[in-house]
């Protein structure tokens, strides 16, 4: 399968592939792993006239440390996630997280950036970065402003990425030393875009639960930040009548699409099991 | 549309090309640098036949632009062979474990298997089979291909191996 014709431009700056962008306008796109673009493309479901490979910009790679916070450049891909003793040390949910996306030769090159920007409600990352609080920055011809993760989605594929944005970097606060964490994931095989996943961060303190986040992968047109299910665990000694009011709390906010990974009522039980997996996982983690 | 001018190492040789910007690296290196060992088989970035060796990355490159490949270091089947022409350890490998049967996905199996041993020198089978989740096999299950890569990781670590082929 051949794609359509393009111009191909590489820029070595986020001004500078910002400023393409803003000329150029919509007929053209930034590419950065691209194992989701380049396959639309070869089937011409996605025909840009231009396209801004991200490559060659610097300022877009890297893991580093500012203040509590860590800053992860959106060109930073699965691989390099899965090798940073930053984030195993600081956010092991995120590795954990990688080396369930799709297969190697993916993740060397599918990167941060994009999976969360391209508002794909199949991919991994999005309810991760709702999990645990995440900001990107974004880069656009008016200047530099942040989006949270929790406001970032709107329906599968339209974001808060208004065009001529370019999503430049994911910012974390570091959770809580001994937080327990989990990214339970049911898929078909392998590689697989998820059935259901869950996300969740907790921290306890005598046998008490502190805080809690949730985030829950393909079960909506969105990534699902699931307030209420967090809610409910916090404060509790994550007993088992807990567990089961925050798993149907959950359950209640997943709206998924039936198709071939099964149909809706499984997706959403399911949805409800990954949770109570992450949770017992997580619990078994946290150290304090 | 204007043509791109790339320049890269390929199997250790500078190359340097004139390309559509929409010619996809696989293409580019069966069509117009007759290296025909990376093969088309799903076209759509699921089997790893196109896999190759990129600056110290296996990627598909049904799923690449040969733009994208400006300035790298690439490595196909036809360079993995010993420089002297006998063969590398994996490809000794799937010759003794019998590790092929059609032949098809092996130039992509070997390409792939040649980065996870260079990253993971003594791999458990599990982390072979995990290592290998991107190529898919349509003749063999798997097992010989498993017993190859622990074929060529023993050669390579000076151990043996004698595990039979099935």
């Amino acid at each position: 399968m051949i794609p359509g014709s393009f111009e191909y431009h590489r820029p070595e700056s986020v001004g500078e592939a910002v400023a393409l962008l803003a000329k150029l306008g919509e007929e053209a796109r930034p590419l950065a792993g691209g194992h989701s673009l380049i396959p639309l493309m070869k089937t011409r479901l996605a025909s840009p006239e231009h396209l801004i490979d991200l490559a060659a910009i610097a300022g877009l790679k890297g893991i580093r440390v500012a203040g509590d916070e860590i800053v992860i450049a959106a060109m930073t891909t699965q691989f390099e996630l899965i090798n940073s003793d930053l984030l195993a040390k600081h956010i092991p949910l995120i590795r954990e997280t990688a080396l369930q996306i799709a297969d190697p030769q993916i993740r060397y090159k599918g990167t941060l950036g994009g999976n969360v920007a391209n508002g794909d409600p199949g991919n991994d990352m999005p309810a991760v970065m709702q999990c645990l609080g995440a900001t990107y920055e974004v880069a656009d011809p008016k200047g530099q402003h942040d989006i949270t993760a929790r406001d970032f989605y709107w329906g599968a594929y339209e974001t808060a990425l208004e065009a001529g944005g370019l999503l430049t970097a994911v910012r974390i606060k570091v959770p809580a030393a001994g937080h327990g964490y989990a990214y339970e994931k049911l898929k078909r095989k392998i590689g697989d875009y998820a059935t259901a996943a869950a996300a969740v961060v907790l921290t306890i303190e005598g046998g008490q639960c502190t805080s809690a986040s949730i985030g829950l992968t393909n079960v909506s047109e969105t990534p699902l930040w699931a307030e209420a299910a967090a809610r409910i665990l916090t404060g509790s000694r994550l007993d088992k009548g807990t567990i089961d009011q925050a798993v149907e709390a959950a359950e209640a906010i997943t709206n998924p699409a039936s198709d071939m990974r099964g149909p809706a009522d499984y997706r959403t039980k399911m949805a409800g099991v990954m949770l109570r997996r992450a949770i017992e996982r997580a619990k078994t983690r946290a150290t304090i | 549309m204007a043509k791109t001018h790339i320049s890269l190492t390929i199997n250790g040789a500078p190359v340097e090309a004139l390309v559509e910007s929409r010619t996809l690296l696989i293409h580019f290196l069966r069509e117009q640098l007759n290296l025909t060992g990376a093969h088309i088989g799903c076209d759509t970035g699921h089997c790893g036949a196109c896999t190759v060796d990129m600056d110290e990355m296996s990627v598909k490159s049904c799923m690449t632009f040969a733009v994208q490949a400006n300035g790298a270091s690439i490595t196909t089947i036809e360079g993995i062979a010993n420089p002297d022409g006998t063969l590398s350890a994996l490809q000794e490998g799937f010759r003794m474990m019998h590790g092929l049967q059609c032949g098809y996905c092996t130039p992509g199996m070997i390409l792939r298997a040649h980065r996870l041993l260079l990253e993971n020198p003594d791999p458990s089978e599990e982390e072979i089979r995990y290592g290998i989740a991107g190529n898919l096999c349509r003749c063999t299950g798997y097992v010989n291909i498993v017993k190859a890569i622990q074929y060529a990781a023993a050669k390579i670590n000076g151990t043996s191996y004698s595990e039979a082929a099935e």
